[in-house]
């Protein structure tokens, strides 16, 4: 029991991760329909941005917690603001302007976008893992450990990952659905011709998803480096392939789906490694994406899609 | 006079200048600090500061933007325009196609006697290996033009099958003691029947959703092959994979071997051309059998499946069987060239077989011209040629590689050769060709 | 006047199709006579062409049998048939309200991709076709020949070789059709094959039709909006309203019925015969 506790609190830290990259693949689908296969590594971007501000403005565990808890939030929003960059730029010069061409183009440059993305990071900051002693030591004792003596923990860290997505999902669910930004979203995803016939900046709105999708993966990337306290220039792909099982899973298009997704997948990966075995976590969530796509490719929360004839 | 040309420098600039500030954006972390594991920290991250090579990248942003600007993009004549008029337009490239294929194939044939003639045997076995790598590359090319170019199917993980032929070889050899000549035709019928094992469930996904599924069984596939230490060797791979003979005749020194038997003096070389004449032939058979097929019913039924989907179930046309047998066959020559692959190399390890290369044989259909066998060729030349080329750049072959793939893509997103030429005419005489921008790129 | 009822190619048998809580068809009988041109009309959104999608296997219906009785005596349930098995061997084609061909192909490839399941068996299944056998060569003269004689019948056979999505939109109706012929059917169903036609074109459509049931033993079931068709060429018209027949019969018949009139003038019943007499019936 202690231990199926414990790796329901790492499942639910982990999906919360993969969630907020996921949100990036749902949104971008929903309104262009394509798979942007660089997001992935936009996260890895925006995980390594958030490494070298912390290195560099030399935040450690020492810190006063008041002091730490205002550096981060600094780190944060520097990192989302380049990101945000970073996604933008990889929009503007690979996909806008193939936008109602071709279908298999964009894909292409999606992956060349990957590739071009992941040896830009390896070359400028090099190849090797990078360790980060970790800020937010620590943690409460759930349980102190029945016969086996195993003892449930949930750390800060843990704890802040969970809070801030929480909070970051409220806020975003606003935004989509309050505000003119996204009403304009929804109108592009539902027709985006039409949508620019109504006087709506059809590019600046598809720019915005992908600014938003790009600031919610460096979210994600410094939650998860600080959780795992290493990165490398290669996180992005099977962290993206993950985030967009989620997407499909909760249903692709829908953010509360993509949240969902998130979870689940988090929760698999996690009680699979627990409970099988680690070197087959990933075939277990390819798996699950096949198996997703194949029986139910509408996703737990999407619409079902009428084959038109 | 001088005031509109005044504006049109100061709009220049300003937008390179947006452009140099966004690159300032972009670089000012990523490139400026590096934060890496400093000798004398103990194992802590510390920072390199480089901002020289800030401002070297965000000048070369700058002022690559404003020479776009100044004589592409708001110029009144393009200079692209000017160049363009020397790149031969796509239908005269198809006219040349009557002659270009025939002359690729002489001098695919004669090729490596060119090269030994000028650079001796020692010399030039570098360039072989080169054309070897390439034409392995043509193969794959082909292989996957069929599911992707003719039927439409998107695969993004056709290395799958490149690697189930490559490992049923180098198993089937060490378990069994087969030959390469078994093993070639089994390996192809092994990767068609994974092809079809792993087809039938996800064919009925479209587009996207396919590739993704694809992509997702060649990881597995190659995860498998990493764990599964007993059977497959895990990430130590399988070596000592039987070379191929001549029909039974080794590449050897000494009596009975190839020289010996053809009374010529021993070289090392020798291995290596039969090789490559091994790996041209298969693909030539590759593009004979595609061809073949185009003109047959079965790959009729394909290219229409690409068009439209439901008319050909309307047609009575059994669409899962078609998408099937697109799919198997396909895989039947990955399998094959990877069985080459493992012959070639004597080693194989799950890395040779990542999702990277599945995009590379991917960009390259794409690139070449969707249904297009010499656009193909020409691609793989272009890109393999190309990588190995740059061998000097070293780290950086593979963002320049990335961002090819990018400007290459937005340049010609219907790829090199973009026309179809039909697969029949009613006249008799040849149909004239057909422009990519009525043709469909399938969605499933 | 129910020939249809004697020896009906295709009986529609209590159909009835919902999508979620929406009926789209609501327990709908009709028959499709032998040798005749049946039409199908009502207002927009009647589920006409949920009928059509139906009987062609597109839709699995939720109730009721689609009977299909060939002329060598077999017969075939639609409704449990896979939509391929439908065309290949009930015989029934179909076109479709927004022009389905293979744009990026030419007209005669159009057409012999229409013969596919024949070729594919003279081909061997492909694998005598690699080698070039005698008898697939001959298959497919033979099939290169009713393409031609479906494209001089259509008035297409000048561009033969070109890509079919470079024909003006009434050429690419006539070319649905002819694509439809070339599979051999005994049911020809077509899906508003007048749509955006002009009239010159709208009349060799009528003689095309004509010609098909005439010349070909197809009986044909067609949806269409102008009466013009309708009333000149069909034998039998079904009209249909929110999904249930209100009208059957000849086209003299169901002209005349108040409650066809109704249905396309929203008119309580009462006053159609004010109606009637505006309309000059």
């Amino acid at each position: 029991m202690e231990y199926f506790l414990q790796q329901l609190i790492n499942g639910v830290t982990l999906g919360s991760i993969y969630g907020l990259i996921a949100i990036g693949y749902t949104m971008v689908y929903g309104i262009i329909g394509m798979i942007n296969f660089a997001h992935g590594d936009i996260f890895m971007v925006g995980s390594f941005l958030s490494l070298i501000l912390i290195v560099a403005f030399g935040i450690t565990a020492s810190l006063p917690i008041g002091l730490l808890i205002l550096a981060l939030i600094g780190v944060l929003i520097i990192s989302m603001a380049l990101t945000s960059v970073w996604g933008w730029t990889v929009e503007r010069i690979a996909y806008r302007p193939l936008r109602g061409s071709f279908r298999l183009a964009p894909l292409i440059t999606a992956i060349g976008a990957s590739i071009a993305l992941q040896n830009f990071v390896q070359i400028s900051q090099g190849a090797r893992n990078k360790p980060l002693q970790p800020l937010i030591p620590g943690g409460f004792t759930l349980t102190e450990g029945s016969d086996d003596g195993f003892i449930v923990q949930l750390s800060y860290s843990q704890i802040l990952i969970i809070v801030v997505t929480t909070l970051l999902m409220i806020g975003f669910t606003l935004l989509i659905n309050k505000t003119s930004l996204g009403r304009a979203q929804r109108a592009c995803e539902q027709d985006r011709k039409m949508a620019s016939l109504l006087g709506i900046n059809v590019d600046r709105t598809i720019s915005l998803t992908f600014v938003m999708g790009a600031a919610l993966a460096a979210v994600a990337g410094l939650l998860f480096l600080l959780y795992y306290g290493v990165i490398d220039f290669y996180i992005g792909f099977l962290a993206g392939v993950k985030a967009f099982t989620a997407a499909v899973l909760g249903g692709i298009g829908s953010l509360p789906g993509a949240m969902l997704g998130g979870l689940l997948i988090g929760l698999i990966e996690t009680f699979w490694s627990g409970y099988f075995s680690v070197e087959y976590k990933d075939v277990a969530a390819f798996s699950i994406l096949a198996i997703v796509l194949i029986f139910m490719p509408e996703g737990l929360l999407g619409k079902p899609e009428v084959e038109k004839v | 006079m001088s005031a509109p040309q005044e504006s049109f420098l100061v709009s220049c600039a300003k937008d390179a200048a947006v452009g140099g500030l966004i690159a300032l954006a972009l670089f000012s972390l990523m490139i400026g600090m590096q934060a890496d594991v400093a000798t004398g920290l103990g194992g802590q991250l510390g920072i390199t500061y480089r901002w020289g090579a800030v401002g070297i990248a965000v000048a070369v942003v700058f002022a690559g933007r404003l020479l776009l600007n100044l004589f592409v993009w708001k110029a009144d004549t393009p200079v692209t325009r000017t160049l363009g008029s020397f790149i031969p337009k796509a239908s005269s490239v198809v006219g040349l196609g009557k002659y270009a294929m025939p002359i690729f194939l002489v001098l695919a044939v004669v090729l490596p006697f060119l090269l030994t003639y000028w650079l001796g045997s020692r010399g030039s076995r570098q360039y072989l290996d080169l054309a070897i790598l390439v034409t392995t590359y043509v193969m794959l090319g082909w292989g996957l033009n069929i599911v992707v170019g003719l039927a439409g199917l998107l695969d993004l993980g056709y290395v799958a099958f490149y690697a189930v032929g490559a490992y049923s070889y180098a198993l089937l050899a060490q378990y069994f003691g087969f030959s390469f000549w078994v093993c070639l035709p089994l390996a192809g019928i092994l990767a068609a029947f994974w092809g079809i094992i792993l087809g039938f469930p996800v064919l009925r996904l479209r587009g996207d959703y396919l590739a993704i599924v694809t992509l997702a069984f060649g990881e597995i596939i190659r995860v498998v092959l990493l764990n599964w230490y007993e059977f497959t060797g895990g990430p130590d791979g399988i070596t000592g994979i039987p070379r191929p003979s001549f029909f039974g005749i080794e590449f050897e020194r000494g009596e009975g071997g190839f020289a010996d038997v053809f009374g010529l003096e021993y070289s090392s070389i020798h291995r290596i051309i039969f090789l490559y004449y091994l790996i041209l032939i298969m693909a030539l058979v590759t593009n004979f059998v595609t061809m073949r097929l185009r003109k047959l019913p079965i790959g009729r039924a394909w290219e229409a499946l690409r068009e439209d989907e439901i008319a050909c179930r309307s047609l009575g046309i059994n669409t899962t069987n078609t998408k099937l047998t697109a799919f198997a066959l396909g895989a039947m020559f990955g399998g094959f060239a990877g069985s080459f692959f493992a012959t070639r190399q004597g080693f194989i390890s799950p890395e040779s077989f990542t999702f990277i290369e599945s995009a590379v044989i991917l960009a390259i259909v794409v690139l070449g011209g969707l249904g297009s066998q010499i656009g193909v060729v020409i691609a793989a030349v272009v890109m393999i040629g190309g990588f190995e080329f740059f061998r000097g750049l070293e780290e950086y072959r593979m963002l320049v590689f990335g961002l090819l793939m990018v400007v290459i893509m937005v340049w010609r997103p219907r790829g090199l050769i973009s026309v179809r030429r039909p697969s029949i005419a009613l006249s008799g005489g040849k149909a004239s060709v057909i422009s990519a921008d009525l043709v469909q790129e399938g969605h499933g | 006047m129910t020939q249809w009822n004697e020896n009906p190619v295709l009986a529609i048998e209590h159909l009835t199709m919902r999508f979620g809580g929406l009926v789209a068809v609501g327990d709908l009988s009709f028959n499709v006579g032998r040798g005749d041109i049946t039409a199908l009309i009502g207002p927009n959104g009647a589920g006409k062409t949920t009928v059509f999608n139906c009987a062609t296997g597109f839709y699995k219906p939720t109730e009721g049998r689609i009977v299909m009785n060939r002329s060598n005596g077999e017969h075939f349930l639609l409704e449990q048939m896979a939509d391929f098995k439908i065309s290949a061997k009930a015989k029934v084609a179909r076109t479709f309200q927004n022009i389905r061909l293979f744009g990026g192909m030419t007209l005669l490839e159009n057409l012999m991709v229409a013969q596919h399941n024949r070729l594919m068996l003279a081909s061997g299944f492909t694998f005598g076709g690699i080698f070039g056998l005698a008898g697939f060569k001959s298959a497919e003269k033979q099939a290169v020949e009713k393409a031609r004689y479906w494209l001089e019948k259509t008035n297409l056979v000048d561009r033969a070789d070109a890509p079919a999505a470079d024909l003006p939109y009434g050429d690419q109706r006539r070319l649905e059709i002819a694509r439809a012929m070339c599979s051999g059917p005994e049911l020809l169903c077509l899906d508003e094959p007048a749509a955006g036609l002009n009239p010159r074109e709208s009349a060799e459509l009528n003689m095309l039709l004509n010609d098909i049931r005439n010349e070909h033993d197809t009986s044909i079931l067609l949806i269409e909006h102008d009466m013009s068709v309708v009333m000149e060429i069909s034998d039998h018209v079904v009209v249909l309203d929110y999904g249930e027949k209100i009208s059957d019969g000849t086209p003299d018949q169901v002209k005349s019925d108040p409650k066809v009139i109704a249905a396309y003038l929203g008119v309580p019943d009462d006053e159609v015969e004010e109606v009637e007499e505006e309309v000059g019936l």
